[in-house]
């Protein structure tokens, strides 16, 4: 795996917070730096999360495809399917 | 009972097939726009669009953003939030915004709307209609959030008129007629490449999460709301690349010098956001040069590592455009302390709290070059000698920004840096080796370059004297000069319940 950066940014809102939590979960070795409305998730090589654990923190059932709804920006390359999405560096 | 689809299945069944064979004409004559810029595409169908994004769930996802966003801009509306603001000079940069921006998404929404006529390929051709769409949006929106200011504050009365007319305008105006006017493929390598995928970032992110810290919270919603179709945006300015380089090797040198030609012309405009970030934010949550090193050096620098097994490398000269980062802001922001009679915004000199957080943000050139230079200034100012330039500056004939750079990478900071070329016995000035290489490789594009100074000297804007050309660009006169004592200061102070200001003595008025 590549140790070059990839990063998600969300909007600092409760909508985005299951997100950011499923990032933080997830991924123990990436960084949170938090700014004025936004929180920016880094990761090396690699950020993912998946369906199961953003439903559970969100208490009800996700569709991956809702963070279109609180993304600011990402870094990486995509890999989406129903139960998982990631970005990776090659 | 049949099983789910995974979305990969999904989507391919509802996306791809939609496309059909013409019979009555020729599929060249179809797409007639798709070869001559020499890209060779031998099959469309390996086209992979980043996100797994269905036109129904497009319009489930957009409706729901729009709803929020309207939302925060009626209850905005409706508390006056406006009073809200760390202070009323950070309106300087939604005026900023709403001249040279605005315009630019609208353009935008026009180029890919066409763009999803021209190419074959339904999956490009679905991708470009959304961003069309999105575009639409993103000026609607920006219109909508400002038109609240714009109802308490000068300037920003007329955006798309000034854009077409305005010296410092021509400057987004410029960049982005260069990639209307160029083929698809170039045009598209542009805009969701070389200044979406690169450098967006740099617009929306830093600056909208400034916004968020001055207080601006309709402005932070509508530009976070942009920026989330911007991911969108990006990862098809990527991926288009990558098909390219997919397609045929012959692809390479093409695409390799439109990322080159459109680095360099997108960096330029974004001096503006440099000045903005650094000067026009009362409370500035992250200075110019932290957002290019954290949005270009790393970011560009993983990507490009990525592209690499392309043969794909760094944008030509992107190595000066980070050395001038600790220089851009502060400069371009003397260029308008000089010119700021003949713009549509007001603008002050840093105050003594700006300037230290400028020497801590610029700990290598700030004390050095540019803390004098405004001190020198002040002093002037409080002689009753504040200092307008009443003549009309040399524009670089590719970005057309006042020859206001200087000779960085010589390591000669304190040396205007400028460039000349000849052609068919004329002469053309550009600011730096990058706009001279993309004057010199098209120069018949650049030498009809509609260059603000030259048009008015022959005549072609309103007059001769600098209140017919403001006019002509249909500024009014409390429009511009020195925040303080401007007409938006008074009325600031009014709405807050201080003492007004003394009357303006440098609006655009007094100083013509």
């Amino acid at each position: 795996m590549s140790e070059h950066k990839v990063f998600m940014i969300f909007q600092n809102t409760a909508d985005a917070q299951p997100f950011i939590s499923a990032f933080e979960q997830e991924n123990p070795r990436a960084t949170l730096d938090y700014q004025p409305g936004m929180v920016r998730i880094e990761g090396l090589g690699e950020l993912g999360i998946t369906q199961a654990v953003v439903s559970e923190l969100a208490g009800r059932d996700v569709n991956l495809q809702e963070l279109h709804l609180t993304l600011i920006s990402l870094s990486g390359n995509i890999d989406e399917d129903d139960d998982y999405f990631r970005i990776t560096r090659h | 009972m049949a099983k789910k689809l995974n979305m990969r299945k999904r989507y391919e069944l509802l996306t791809r097939g939609l496309g059909w064979e013409p019979t009555y004409q020729p599929k060249d004559k179809v797409f007639a726009q798709e070869a001559y810029e020499g890209i060779k595409i031998t099959d469309w169908s390996k086209w992979e669009d980043p996100f797994r994004l269905t036109v129904d769930a497009y319009w489930k996802y957009q409706a729901e953003k729009d709803k929020k966003l309207y939302a925060v801009m009626d209850s905005f509306a409706q508390n006056n939030a406006h009073l809200n603001l760390a202070d009323a000079s950070y309106v300087n940069a939604l005026k900023l915004f709403i001249q040279g921006v605005s315009p630019l998404e609208y353009a935008a929404h026009r180029n890919f709307a066409r763009l999803a006529r021209q190419l074959s390929g339904e999956g490009a051709q679905i991708a470009c209609q959304m961003q069309s769409i999105d575009e639409l949006r993103h000026a609607q929106t920006q219109i909508h959030t400002i038109s609240h200011y714009n109802k308490h504050f000068h300037g920003m009365h007329d955006p798309f008129h000034m854009f077409d007319r305005v010296w410092y305008l021509s400057v987004p105006k410029s960049y982005f007629d260069d990639a209307s006017s160029a083929g698809p493929f170039e045009f598209i390598t542009s805009v969701s490449f070389s200044f979406e995928y690169l450098l967006t970032n740099l617009l929306f992110v830093p600056f909208m999460s400034g916004a968020a810290y001055n207080g601006d919270m309709a402005t932070v919603t509508f530009g976070f709301s942009a920026q989330s179709d911007e991911s969108r945006h990006m990862t098809l300015g990527l991926e288009i690349i990558k098909f390219l380089l997919e397609q045929h090797e012959d692809n390479l040198p093409i695409v390799q010098g439109w990322i080159d030609k459109h680095f360099w012309r997108a960096y330029r405009l974004l001096g503006l956001v440099a000045m903005m970030q650094d000067y026009f934010l009362p409370e500035s949550p992250m200075s110019w040069k932290e957002g290019w090193q954290i949005y270009f050096v790393e970011n560009a620098g993983a990507l490009f590592n990525d592209l690499g097994r392309y043969g794909l490398q760094m944008p030509k000269y992107h190595e000066i455009a980070t050395a001038e980062a600790d220089h851009i802001s502060h400069q371009i922001f003397g260029t308008f302390y000089n010119y700021i009679h003949a713009a549509a915004f007001n603008l002050g000199l840093p105050s003594e709290a700006k300037m230290n957080w400028l020497s801590e943000k610029y700990p290598d050139t700030f004390d050095k070059y540019y803390r004098p230079r405004m001190e020198m200034w002040a002093q002037m100012e409080k002689e009753g000698k504040r200092f307008f330039n009443m003549g009309l500056p040399q524009l670089c004939q590719v970005c057309q920004i006042p020859m206001c750079f200087t000779e960085i990478a010589k390591d000669d900071p304190m040396q205007v840096s400028y460039r000349v070329s000849e052609y068919e016995g004329e002469k053309f000035h550009t600011c730096s080796d990058g706009c001279k290489t993309i004057f010199d490789h098209e120069p018949e594009k650049y030498v009809n370059a509609w260059l603000p100074v030259h048009q008015i000297f022959q005549g072609n804007c309103g007059g001769a004297a600098v209140p017919d050309v403001l006019n002509w660009y249909h500024f009014h006169p409390e429009d511009g000069g020195d925040y303080v004592g401007s007409a938006d200061e008074a009325r600031w102070k009014a709405m807050k319940g201080e003492a007004a200001a003394e009357a303006p003595k440098t609006s655009q008025a007094d100083a013509a």
